[in-house]
């Protein structure tokens, strides 16, 4: 899918509000969010600073999706247990899978395999996004966002959206 | 100046204004002083109190927001105060109750002793900043933050003094719904 597509489609669920830290892989989709009129996009300094943008932006009426590399993942895990997480808060994370399979630079390579793990310790369902399928995937993550009432995840490897 | 001191000014200031109240003694404090469905208890995540408090500004640009922060918080989250001054939302005040200590933990010294966060906020650009240490001072500042447009930040100093304050007995999915519902 291009990186057009994916980010009409994500607002076509109403996702009005990209906050995040950025990754190389979003790079061409980031592009198009800075300069989309229609919806919010803000720079967070860290991942957990933007889950607690996110959450203020929810309450307020907002639909968040929270973009991060999954280096960030590991800064994210306190407020997704303290507070996204306890407080049920439905939002869609979008996640980079760097070090996937192993076949990352060196820093990559432990977050890369043991994200799944982690995802799976802190009870964050997840879906990983691949070049057959993206809309119906996004629609089943999203699904079952509203449907729990708690944050989801998509996981993007490289050369998925380009 | 005492922390419930402090808050009762905030109150006595306020009209039904929002307030996200950072984890710890600063959201106790807040509940016996006063409980309001539009009071957002944080009770974890330490450090995000200003970051949910900008997501809340961003997305009601009709209402005044309030963050009723602590030192501690606010050293942990610094990148918070620059994501502010970037956005530069003009329905934000950000209170900071510095009683340079960690004290929910027992009253361990944080680095604003030294460090002046009052400053830190200049640099980040926040149009207002004072830093008041009387509730005449604290009084005049909040007006003068809600006369005016732009992020405003109050670093209110205040004296080390804690007295066991009960926990929040809210769940946090209750302090979620009743703010979504009374906001």
């Amino acid at each position: 899918m291009k990186p057009k597509q994916f980010c009409e489609l994500l607002k076509g669920y109403g996702f009005n509000l990209f906050v995040g830290v950025p990754c190389s892989i979003l790079k061409p989709i980031l592009k198009l969010l800075e300069n989309d009129p229609e919806i919010r996009y803000v720079v967070a300094t860290r991942e957990d600073e933007a889950i607690g943008i996110a959450v203020g932006a929810q309450l307020g009426g907002m639909k968040p999706v929270v973009f991060m590399q999954n280096s960030g993942f590991g800064l994210s895990i306190n407020a997704l247990c303290s507070l996204a997480l306890p407080y049920r808060f439905p939002l869609l994370f979008l996640i980079t899978w760097r070090g996937y399979q192993g076949l990352d630079a060196p820093e990559h390579v432990i977050m890369g395999k043991i994200l799944t793990e982690l995802l799976n310790d802190v009870e964050v369902k997840y879906w990983i996004l691949e070049k057959e399928n993206t809309r119906k995937t996004v629609s089943v993550a999203v699904r079952k966002m509203y449907e729990e009432n708690l944050p989801v995840a998509l996981l993007l490897k490289r050369g998925i959206i380009e | 100046m005492k922390m419930y001191e402090a808050i009762k000014v905030m109150l006595d200031s306020l009209d039904h204004e929002p307030i996200v109240a950072a984890n710890g003694f600063i959201s106790r404090e807040l509940y016996r002083a006063k409980d309001s469905p539009r009071h957002f208890y944080m009770l974890g995540s330490m450090g995000l109190a200003s970051s949910i408090g900008l997501g809340l500004a961003i997305s009601t640009p009709e209402r005044r927001i309030l963050v009723l922060d602590g030192d501690g918080n606010t050293l942990m989250n610094l990148g918070s105060l620059a994501t502010i001054g970037c956005l530069s939302p003009d329905n934000l005040v950000h209170i900071v109750l510095d009683n340079e200590s960690h004290e929910s933990t027992g009253g361990q010294p944080t680095a604003s002793r030294v460090t002046r966060l009052d400053e830190i906020a200049k640099a980040a650009d926040f149009k207002r900043v004072r830093k008041v240490d009387d509730p005449v001072s604290l009084r005049n500042a909040i007006e003068e933050s809600f006369n005016s447009n732009g992020p405003s930040f109050i670093l209110v100093k205040i004296e080390k003094y804690i007295i066991e304050t009960p926990r929040v007995p809210l769940s946090p999915t209750d302090i979620k719904d009743r703010f979504v519902k009374n906001k």
